[in-house]
């Protein structure tokens, strides 16, 4: 069998491309596509830096096979700007230094931006459950709760 | 090079796993199998999308209780209101799989299916009663889930077969159930014990019927008849939650791992049991 033809939609865009049956979502996603934003942290589903939407639903792009995706419906970190216009999440994490390498700041992106679009006003404990998978190796967290907190309330007063 | 097929009807995938000769591999949520196929633990001829069949990823009534499809998600069954209350505990188990990530794909039939003895929402089914059925080139079986698991990543399930879905059984008023794993943190990691019970009471609050199943405590997810029997009759007095974690314990043949000792795990396990029996209790108690 030769290379898969598979046809999606990422980030709003229909979008084609090949890929052998053990090429993972995020291998297709950065080697194909041009979409570096999603990071290979562990490959294993632990770490959460490939985080993106699958249909709608959190998933670590790393843990989906390319071939899977034929029709679906993708979106990750480089849709969650509008253009030059920064997701509130982007701002505050900058504003708030909830960042220090930077590696796992996409994933947590995308996955905050899906807690917070199920849940306006999330305590702490839901932020850091909800997070647990996303892991960074940098910050402690406690930034990165505290901008989501801060993101939230911006979003909410949108 | 790998073969890969999505097939739309639980027909067309007993083909293409028969035709495979027993080199197929079925892919759900994928959370065991790409990381297998990534470490080089398994090579498969061709791996098989089994959620693009309708009845793998539905969730629908049958016989006064529900029949989930295999491939359906921890996160995809927390949003079924039925779930949450009449089987909370093989909920709570099925939740407490992985990240939000891993919920957003990883299935029931999968974590059956890796067959690993600390499987999270394999004791609560078990002690749910519940039932699978497996589809295979001889037809279609149904089978209790303690009778998939057979050791450490293997299954009673013959070569071309999969599982379809699960059948939870209706429940009574006073029926409720529950799960807890022990493990050194909150979140995301795997069980060194889980137990989960479930219980029905008559009227007057007595125990009238019993399952207890235990988790990471043998080299197979274990239904503890003797831990049953120990509640049942009664109102889960300390004389009898004794005899449950006695019983409990009892049937623990674990390993020695850098999770936990032998000893260790033998004595979480009736430690867990009682506590979730009370939990499971309380829940029937105030179903009613």
């Amino acid at each position: 069998m030769s290379k898969h033809h598979i046809t999606a939609t990422v980030n709003g865009e229909a979008v084609e491309f090949l890929c052998e049956t053990q090429a993972t979502l995020l291998d297709v996603l950065r080697d194909e596509l041009g979409l570096t934003g999603a990071k290979e942290g562990c490959g294993s589903g632990d770490c959460g830096a490939c985080s993106v939407m699958l249909n709608g639903r959190l998933v670590c792009s790393c843990l989906v096979l390319g071939c899977e995706v034929d029709g679906h419906s993708i979106d990750t970190i480089e849709g969650v700007a509008e253009g030059a216009v920064l997701h509130p999440l982007q701002q505050v994490f900058l504003e708030e230094a909830a960042l220090q390498c930077g590696i796992c700041t996409p994933g947590i992106i995308v996955a905050a931006k899906a807690l917070l679009e199920k849940n306006t006003d999330p305590s702490e404990e839901e932020i850091r459950y909800w997070l647990a998978g996303n892991l960074c190796r940098c910050t402690g967290y406690d930034k990165i709760i505290r901008a989501v907190q801060k993101a939230a309330t911006v979003m909410r007063e949108a | 090079m790998i073969n890969f097929a999505i097939p739309t009807s639980v027909d067309e995938a007993v083909g293409l796993l028969a035709r495979a000769n027993g080199s197929g591999r079925v892919l759900a949520g994928g959370t065991d199998l790409l990381v297998q196929l990534r470490a080089g633990r398994v090579s498969p001829g061709i791996i098989v999308d089994i959620k693009r069949i309708p009845d793998l990823k539905a969730v629908r009534h049958e016989a006064g209780g529900l029949r989930v499809g295999a491939a359906v998600s921890g996160a995809e069954l927390a949003e079924h209101a039925e779930v949450q209350k009449h089987w909370p505990g093989v909920l709570e188990a099925a939740r407490l799989i992985g990240s939000t990530q891993v919920q957003g794909r990883a299935s029931l039939g999968g974590n059956l299916c890796n067959a690993s003895p600390a499987a999270d929402s394999v004791p609560a089914l078990i002690a749910a009663g519940v039932t699978c059925t497996i589809a295979g080139p001889d037809g279609r079986r149904e089978v209790a889930v303690e009778d998939v698991v057979t050791g450490p990543g293997k299954t009673s399930l013959a070569a071309g077969e999969f599982v379809v879905d699960f059948l939870l059984p209706a429940r009574g008023a006073r029926t409720s159930d529950a799960y807890q794993r022990f493990i050194p943190r909150t979140e995301m990691d795997i069980a060194v014990v889980g137990a989960a019970v479930c219980l029905a009471l008559d009227a007057n609050g007595t125990v009238s019927a019993a399952r207890v199943a235990l988790g990471a405590v043998a080299p197979t997810v274990r239904l503890v008849p003797a831990a049953g029997a120990a509640l049942v009759g009664t109102k889960l007095e300390d004389a009898a939650l004794a005899r449950l974690a006695a019983a409990a314990s009892a049937a623990c043949d674990p390993i020695n791992d850098k999770r936990g000792t032998i000893e260790f795990r033998t004595r979480v396990a009736g430690v867990l049991a009682r506590r979730v029996a009370v939990l499971a209790y309380d829940r029937a108690r105030s179903k009613a």
